[in-house]
């Protein structure tokens, strides 16, 4: 590449191609990674679901608790709450100029999606190790 | 940087209310509508997940509030969300390989994700309820 005589970007920093936010393209390929393997467990996630409609408790307990089932669930939430927490990110990005609430709506973001996680992980290994 | 405090006065590039509705324009706005949709129904994940946890009785009412009929409809929404946005991701897959960009393969994948995903919605539901 032909460097400008007139560019203020350091060599390294052009070698390491991270732009001005420091990051590169890591978000969109973190969104484009944890939404492909959501492709797959959003069928595993709908299978579960569809089996658990009209369910007693004992049925809820013991499909949960199936490990195929258990793992496939604790992926999906995974998956689910990272996906999320970067595209909802985007969309604060977009529509909440003001810095200070910006940084106060990407925190709570972040709060959500770790609340979700954990309630959601943390519910499915009490059903599955032990009730 | 003595005015640094003072916000300067950019342009705005123009927004929605500006270009005519287009149907690959709506489907971009309804995919970021149903992950934000997702995003806050995943409290009804967790609920539920947590009820299970907790045993007999919390199960009992999550179950009740799940299966009355505004529960089944805002699971039946979540489902088409979900389905939607799942396929909607796919055609931005499809579109980051450089594949399907012209007007006749735009138009087509659009609708294509939009019968899909209210295609898939009713095929879970009428399986689920068999």
């Amino acid at each position: 590449m032909k460097i400008s005589p007139s560019s203020l970007t350091t060599p390294r920093a052009r070698v390491k191609g991270l732009g001005s936010a420091k990051s590169g393209t890591s978000h969109f390929w973190h969104q484009r990674v944890s939404g492909a393997a959501l492709v797959i467990l959003t069928f595993a996630f709908v299978c579960t679901v569809m089996s658990l409609a009209g369910a007693d408790h004992a049925k809820a307990v013991a499909t949960l608790k199936s490990p195929f089932t258990g793992i496939m669930m604790l992926a999906f939430v995974l998956a689910g709450v990272y996906h999320m927490r970067l595209g909802m990110q985007v969309i604060i990005e977009d529509y909440v100029p003001s810095e200070g609430t910006k940084l106060v709506c990407l925190m709570l973001n972040t709060f959500f999606a770790a609340l979700i996680g954990l309630a959601s992980v943390y519910a499915l290994l009490k059903i599955s190790i032990g009730l | 940087m003595a005015d640094a405090k003072t916000p300067a006065e950019r342009p705005l590039s123009p927004h929605l209310q500006i270009y005519k509705l287009t149907l690959t324009m709506a489907m971009s706005i309804i995919h970021r509508i149903t992950g934000g949709a997702l995003y806050f129904g995943t409290i009804l994940l967790a609920l539920y997940l947590v009820a299970v946890a907790s045993g007999k009785d919390a199960y009992g009412i999550a179950a009740a509030v799940y299966g009355s009929w505004f529960g089944k409809l805002v699971l039946f929404g979540y489902t088409w969300a979900l389905f939607h946005h799942m396929l909607g991701g796919i055609r931005h897959f499809i579109w980051d390989a450089g594949a399907g960009l012209t007007h006749p393969a735009r138009e087509t994948i659009v609708k294509a994700t939009l019968i899909g995903s209210v295609a898939l919605t009713i095929l879970a539901w009428l399986i689920a309820a068999k």
